[in-house]
């Protein structure tokens, strides 16, 4: 273990910082209006950068929301990441909208934050529902490591894929989930499949069918599997759908 | 020579365990385990007794909260918010509200301010002495747990007064709170405020300088400012690395910079440092309910805005106008403009926030849950790798999870 240990256990292990200096943070807003207001500097620097990349950018209740091309997303989040005049080291969230609406795009939302400058981003990209464009967009996992279990999360809700994921599953419904994708709109809201069968699917899946086929293959241990699991690594399933 | 030290080899290899080397065991904990504080499940894999992988399963729980959220109204919510992280309900019913007054445009009275921090540093105060109980327990220490759930109770005692539920509150509406505090409620509160603080000197010096507990705690799963930055570690856990990051400073809400109040930060990212960071935080949370005690003004709680609050009952039993604007309030409920808003709160497990999406009808078109403990626990296989198993218990238990809210 190469974790650094501690020299004196009883000294004062913490610095308390910002003590006394009131003046120096900033203030609750107040009075936020609906639209309009300052915009995020960061913008007239990605358009500065990236050009007709960027798209159109607006200010809503205090934040900035911008526009990026869909297939461009991680190059811009890498630069706002490691340059030293925006310095966005901090992912809050990604997540995605689908509005209740059969034409409106779905929005892929990734939520930043410079903590160095206190800044906040809203960045979007639109995935029109034509049936043709592929629900897919860089993984921002490479810059941000915390991108790994939203991304998951993101793609298990809306089926959204993240190329350049390392490990896109399904995280909060099990492996095998059949129904779809619960966040879209056109999944209802009591499931697809109806209560008998849903039991008669709950009836027939195996519970000694405990490991993912990651921890399988790690373990090795196809032999001692049961059949239906065997019957799953047999045809190469990794993600179900 | 060299012939001489082949043949050592050779030999103290034999003597041990010829055949175990290179087998790596998968084991499983949880998801039906007291020390994985919830539904959790980690499989591990393990060299010896060494964790060379960790691979975590959560979703045990998982209730379609956002879905959910798409089918109600802005204050049909607010229960579903205490579910989530069960420890800060009062906190999450706050942040819930913040989002959908932002999004309304509405701007709450000064006394509702008040009475809301006072509610999210009570909550803070719930979560944190949760969190040192279970670790204690965890690591095998048993008094403090006991200390720290007897003054849970006590705060869950206040809560019960005020809102009439312990753990799932429901203690806000928009534009105001379910109810003014009771009368003698400050005072009970400034009484647990005098105790408090010796509890937590007690737990201190069972805790802080206690051999046992040091050596179960230094030097495991560290985090380094840069890695805990881009694994998107928030609350604690990032400021235990060295990161001088707290919502309530660097974005302020509810006036919180008005508040004389210290961030502590810690410097090896273990987890020492996390409880000490922690311990240090319900301090401060005391620090800043004696300051609204002492703020608290006078004054209407809710927000004079009859888009979102419900008129008297007497006006709405005795006149018509009063009685059809309760009647659409409950039946249609309040509209926000179109619009979207993500307002961030610090809650005890580190930054959460609520996204809403409306598009101008009583209903989210999205209701979003960012849950720090869901990106705290997406760090876990970082963080025990290299590590004993039975540190993984410990390290699990620094992180603070409530599955509630990891799963939604």
């Amino acid at each position: 273990m190469s974790s650094p240990v501690r020299k004196d256990p009883a000294a004062p292990a913490f610095a308390i910082v910002n003590a006394g200096q009131p003046g120096d943070r900033p203030a609750t807003p107040k009075k936020v209006p609906h639209k309009g207001g300052a915009a995020n500097p960061s913008v007239e620097a990605l358009r500065a950068k990236f050009g007709s990349v960027i798209g159109r950018h607006e200010v809503m209740w205090g934040d900035t929301t911008v526009f990026v091309e869909r297939t461009k997303v991680a190059e811009v989040c890498a630069w706002l990441q490691s340059d030293p005049t925006q310095s966005y080291e901090y992912l809050s969230d990604v997540t995605a909208v689908e509005y209740r609406d059969h034409v409106r795009p779905i929005e892929v939302v990734w939520h930043i934050r410079s903590i160095k400058f206190r800044r906040f981003l809203r960045i979007k990209c639109e995935i029109p529902k034509d049936g043709k464009t592929p629900l897919e967009v860089p993984s921002v996992w490479p810059v941000w490591k915390g991108a790994d279990w939203l991304e998951r999360e993101c793609y298990d809700m809306f089926g959204i894929k993240f190329a350049g994921h390392p490990d896109l599953r399904r995280i909060l419904l099990w492996e095998d989930f059949k129904e779809g994708f619960p966040l879209r709109k056109d999944f209802p809201m009591r499931g697809r499949f109806s209560r008998s069968e849903q039991l008669k699917n709950a009836l027939a899946a195996d519970p000694e069918a405990r490991y993912s086929m990651e921890e399988i293959s790690i373990a090795d241990a196809y032999g001692d599997l049961p059949l239906d699991m065997r019957k799953r690594l047999a045809g190469g399933e990794k993600v179900g759908e | 020579m060299t012939a001489t030290r082949t043949v050592e080899v050779a030999i103290s290899h034999q003597g041990l365990e010829p055949e175990m080397a290179g087998e790596n065991m998968l084991i499983n904990i949880g998801p039906q385990h007291p020390a994985t504080h919830g539904v959790l499940r980690l499989v591990l894999e393990l060299d010896g007794e060494t964790v060379v992988r960790c691979i975590p399963h959560v979703g045990y729980l998982h209730c379609g909260f956002e879905k959910i959220g798409e089918y109600r109204q802005y204050n049909q919510i607010i229960p579903w918010t205490d579910r989530e992280d069960y420890l800060n309900s009062m906190g999450n019913n706050v942040a819930f509200v913040l989002g959908a007054e932002r999004l309304f445009g509405i701007e709450i009275t000064e006394r509702c301010t008040v009475l809301r921090v006072i509610a999210m540093e009570l909550s803070r105060i719930i979560s944190h002495l949760v969190w040192m109980g279970t670790t204690c327990i965890d690591i095998g220490a048993f008094t403090p747990f006991l200390w720290s759930f007897q003054e849970r109770e006590n705060v869950y005692k206040l809560l019960e007064g005020w809102t009439g539920a312990r753990l799932t509150t429901s203690g806000t509406r928009v534009g105001g709170m379910i109810a003014d505090v009771p009368e003698g409620w400050v005072e009970g509160l400034r009484g647990f405020l005098d105790r408090f603080p010796k509890t937590l000197d007690e737990c201190d010096r069972m805790l802080t300088r206690n051999a046992i507990w040091v050596g179960r705690t230094v030097g495991l799963g560290v985090m380094s400012p840069q890695e805990a930055l881009n694994y998107g570690l928030s609350g604690p856990m990032l400021r235990a690395s060295g990161v001088d990051y707290d919502v309530r400073k660097d974005f302020p809400y509810l006036d919180y910079e008005t508040y004389d109040f210290e961030v502590p930060v810690g410097t090896n990212g273990d987890v020492y440092d996390r409880y000490l960071v922690r311990t240090e935080e319900l301090r401060q949370s005391v620090r800043i309910l004696e300051q609204a005690l002492k703020r608290l003004p006078d004054g209407p709680v809710n927000v004079d805005d009859p888009r979102v609050i419900l008129p008297p009952k007497h006006k709405a039993t005795s006149e018509m106008e009063s009685m059809i604007h309760h009647f659409k309030l409950v039946m249609e409920g309040p509209r926000p403009p179109i619009g979207e808003v993500y307002v961030p709160i610090e809650s005890p497990k580190g930054e959460k926030g609520y996204y809403f999406v409306s598009d101008g009808t009583s209903k989210p078109v999205r209701w979003r849950i960012r849950p720090p403990s869901y990106v705290n626990l997406s760090a876990i296989p970082k963080m025990v790798e290299g590590h004993l198993l039975s540190d993984v218990i410990a390290i699990n238990a620094s992180i603070d999870i409530v599955m509630g809210e990891i799963d939604r």
